[in-house]
């Protein structure tokens, strides 16, 4: 089922917290909401599913007006951030909840139940509370039993982000699997860019109750459309500088800054990958230190007449090669994102 | 913040407190009470049992039990119903309410009986217009209940608002979004893990109940085989004399008591398991 | 976890159930309160300024302070010291004891004042020690009765406290040098103040409102061990209205002030919070 949101809004008291949002869904997708804490990613899933109401604005299934309906009537499964597994309730019990409250008989429960609890990997934990099971087990039962009723969407707000960072990874693996078995349509919330880009077909960035931008993660990383997508996305280096034909100097070193007006100040935004260095004693930096990051390395230099610029490279890089404090450095930029100060 | 544990190993001054403490307790409740149950069994086993089933220490206990009975009923429900009232809802005056929860705490019992007699009392308004219906409280059965009604309304409501307040509301929206109706979503989900702390705040008001005195001595008019509930009784018996009787009679409700006690405590202490 | 999203606006259904529980706890609480008010005062100020003149009245007002006073001090004291050893000692038989503490909230006033009758009275367990120090009908007595029944409500409100507060903040002051003394003083105490206060309150509040047992073993002597609420009971008994509603008057005005401190504490605990 497609999804389509439109003009969307939401205060609560005087905090906007959803700002004139509309997006689409088309069926069988499985989408991100990625952004920072407090951007209003949850109230959206939340509007969607019928938990909140919005002051203004509709969503759609499939062309539907859904605004009047009632959160039990959507036939939406939602996965809740944690898990809000009923505690009184044995795993079996919990998955079942959903087909007993729509009149299932004992036998259509226990089937279904027996066919999720394999999807999942949970047999064998049918009677345990849900204090009994692991972070991660306990997750796997919240998605059996939001998908036991056959929901026609599933919203997933920061599934995984009360679980610890091995288990948080299998699930996501295991996330794109189901997803890729069931094709139902899946939004998930999260502020773990790694987690958006490797799950998510698509990626919708939302900020202070907007949409920034929303496309497939290689438009995202590749073409930033705004500055904030820019500088949230992957670690980046960000400056200010007046621009000279298409040039803008940062300090001692020239960015190129295309579409940008000649005379005005604009914001740089460049990767830590997207700029190479070799040691040169009339170059126009000098190395502070290197950090060891596991299989990477990330250099410290000061550019002559501005400030710090960070780089990173693979640790075997032949880059590195002389690469020590003190050393006088040159860099090239290979790519920029340049937009307009405002 | 929490220590990882909150035991100590007590140095000389807290062995000597410890030591207090146990003397204190000793003389102060244990002594006091085995003195209460050895007068009561002096006699053997059979006298307690042909002190409970004179006529008049029967009656007084079957009403005591019945009438504490049905408060507790009330309360279980009423309580249950003004905790969520207080927890879940904001309105002009909650926190006068929640301060005339502790009300029946701080009032002494007999001020409570000198109340209701005012208003309900045979010379009072309400008194004589219910006198007009037919309907005569003070001094009947119904006193009874509505003392025991305000002494004891606290507990029920005090042993659910915490659990309210810890209860997850995610388990209530998961509830929606899987498809339950309000009804389903309270029976089922809301309302069995409040169950422990109704049931021990039920316990609690029935316990308090069974022992009140101040209260009913006053609005009851402790008469024989009708408005005589066994505190009362109890203390007939200990002015006329009759100690050993008293303390027959004592010993059944002073194990009720126990056990109820012991239960509430069991249920408050694995509700978290 | 997120809070309940606590509800302004409401339904049909829960206006129903918040004018359900607003009516039962103005007519189950409220009103008794405001009659109790009305009628004392209904020959103007008069009666109670002769209240206040009555020799017996003054008397049973003074007994019941210094009462509170007692027992505020013992068990304040006691109360706090026992909360540590039930919370930090681990000990053969703490579970027991920690059992035995909530007796006095299980047993009847009756059986309380029975109890130590049976101490104390005649033939009484301790009878042949007391030479001619009389403790039943006398002061002593009530000073006991009082005790016992004012016991747990300090040493479990203190309890709550220190299970809640670890022993984090102690080592923090042990490992900077505080000896065990200044280590309660300056750290201990502060963080169990509001626990202390709730404690006091409750049983400054119950030592001025017990009537059973201070009736059963004091004997309500006027002008020798009638308390507050034993001259009520008298001046009932002798239907003088007048005095008891007044006095009535005045220890519900009492307890109420009492109630406004402990919501005043609790409003200030939660400031803090």
């Amino acid at each position: 089922m497609g999804i389509r949101v439109s003009h969307l809004t939401k205060h609560f008291g005087s905090f906007l917290a959803v700002d004139d949002v509309s997006l689409e869904i088309p069926s069988g997708d499985l989408v991100a909401f990625l952004g920072p804490s407090g951007g209003g990613k949850s109230t959206i899933l939340r509007i969607i599913a019928g938990l909140e109401t919005a002051d203004s604005g509709s969503v759609f299934f499939d062309e539907e007006n859904a605004d009047h309906l009632h959160a039990r009537a959507r036939g939406v499964g939602f996965v809740f951030q944690h898990y809000a597994l009923f505690r009184h309730m044995t795993v079996m019990q919990n998955i079942a909840f959903g087909l007993r409250v729509r009149g299932a008989n004992h036998t259509q429960q226990t089937a279904r139940v027996q066919e999720l609890l394999a999807l999942m990997g949970l047999r064998g934990l049918e009677e345990r509370y849900p204090s009994q099971l692991s972070g991660g087990q306990r997750q796997r039962v919240a998605l059996a039993r939001a998908l036991a009723p056959e929901p026609k969407v599933l919203l997933l707000d920061e599934p995984f982000g009360a679980v610890d960072a091995k288990v948080r990874e299998d699930l996501r693996h295991w996330l794109r699997r189901l997803h890729d078995e069931v094709h139902l349509t899946s939004i998930f919330v999260t502020h773990d860019q790694e987690e958006a880009f490797s799950v998510a077909d698509r990626v919708i960035i939302i900020n202070k109750g907007r949409v920034e931008q929303a496309g497939s993660p290689e438009e995202i990383l590749d073409q930033p459309t705004t500055e904030f997508v820019a500088r949230f996305i992957g670690e980046a280096n960000v400056y200010q500088a007046t621009v000279q034909n298409g040039i803008a100097h940062v300090g001692a070193l020239p960015v190129s800054a295309p579409g940008i007006t000649d005379g005005t100040q604009a914001t740089l935004v460049i990767r830590l990958y997207d700029l190479k260095f070799w040691r040169d004693d009339n170059g126009m930096a000098t190395v502070v230190r290197t950090m060891t990051l596991g299989d990477r390395i990330k250099v410290e230099a000061t550019i002559d007449g501005a400030g710090t610029i960070f780089s990173q490279f693979p640790r075997r890089s032949s880059l590195l090669k002389g690469i020590e404090p003190g050393v006088r450095i040159h860099i090239e930029v290979t790519m920029a994102r340049a937009y307009p100060s405002g | 913040m929490k220590g990882t544990s909150v035991a100590v190993r007590p140095g000389r001054g807290g062995l000597a407190v410890r030591f207090l403490f146990i003397l204190y307790i000793a003389l102060l409740i244990v002594i006091p009470l085995l003195a209460l149950i050895s007068c009561g069994l002096r006699g053997g086993i059979l006298q307690v049992w042909a002190a409970i089933t004179a006529p008049v220490a029967l009656q007084a206990l079957t009403l005591t039990l019945w009438s504490a009975g049905a408060i507790s009923l009330i309360n279980a429900i009423m309580g249950t119903a003004t905790a969520w009232v207080l927890v879940r809802y904001r309105f002009p005056g909650r926190s006068l309410l929640s301060a005339l929860v502790d009300l029946p705490f701080a009032i002494p019992t007999l001020v409570t009986g000198i109340m209701l007699v005012i208003l309900l009392g045979p010379q009072s308004l309400t008194g004589q217009w219910l006198a007009g219906q037919g309907i005569t409280v003070t001094f009947a059965p119904p006193s009874i209940l509505l003392a025991l009604l305000f002494i004891s309304f606290p507990f029920v409501v005090r042993a659910v608002e915490p659990v309210l307040l810890e209860q997850d509301p995610g388990e209530e929206e998961a509830a929606r979004t899987l498809g339950a109706g309000s009804l389903a979503t309270f029976l089922w989900v809301l309302l069995p893990p409040l169950a422990p702390a109704i049931l021990s705040g039920t316990i609690q008001s029935f316990a308090r109940a069974l022992g009140e005195f101040g209260s009913i001595v006053i609005v009851s008019g402790n008469i024989p085989y009708r408005t005589l509930t066994a505190p009362v009784y109890l203390f007939g018996e200990v002015e006329s004399g009759r100690s050993d009787i008293a303390a027959a009679v004592s010993i059944v409700l002073l194990v009720i008591a126990l056990g109820l006690n012991l239960a509430a405590r069991g249920i408050r202490q694995t509700k978290h398991a | 976890m997120r809070n309940y999203s606590t509800i302004r606006t409401f339904t049909v259904g829960q206006w129903l159930l918040l004018a359900l529980v607003l009516f039962y706890v103005g007519a189950l609480l409220v009103l008794p309160v405001v009659a109790l008010v009305v009628r004392a005062l209904a020959g103007g100020i008069q009666p109670l300024l002769d209240t206040f003149h009555n020799v017996n009245a003054l008397h049973g007002l003074q007994l019941s302070i210094s009462l509170a006073v007692i027992a505020l001090v013992a068990n304040g004291i006691l109360g706090v010291g026992g909360a540590l050893v039930l919370v930090r000692h681990r000990f053969f038989g703490r579970r027991f004891l920690d059992a035995l503490i909530d007796l006095p909230f299980a047993v009847s006033p009756v059986m309380t004042g029975l109890a130590f009758l049976l101490l104390f009275g005649r033939d009484g367990w301790f009878e042949p020690l007391l030479g001619e120090w009389k403790v039943t009908f006398a002061f002593p007595g009530l000073v006991i009765a009082t005790l016992f029944v004012t016991f747990p409500f300090t040493l479990r409100e203190v309890g709550y406290v220190l299970e809640e507060l670890g022993t984090l903040e102690e080592e923090a002051a042990v490992t900077l040098g505080a000896s065990p003394f200044r280590v309660f003083w300056l750290v201990t105490l502060p963080n169990i103040r509001y626990g202390l206060g709730y404690g006091i309150i409750l049983t400054v509040a119950r030592a001025l409102g017990e009537f059973g047992a201070v009736l059963v073993l004091g004997g309500a002597i006027s002008g020798k061990t009638a308390t507050t609420t034993t001259f009520i009971y008298n001046a009932i008994e002798e239907r003088q209205e007048a005095a008891a509603f007044s006095m009535a008057l005045v220890l519900a005005v009492a307890s109420i002030l009492l109630l406004a401190g402990l919501e005043w504490l609790k409003y200030q605990r939660s400031k803090e919070l």
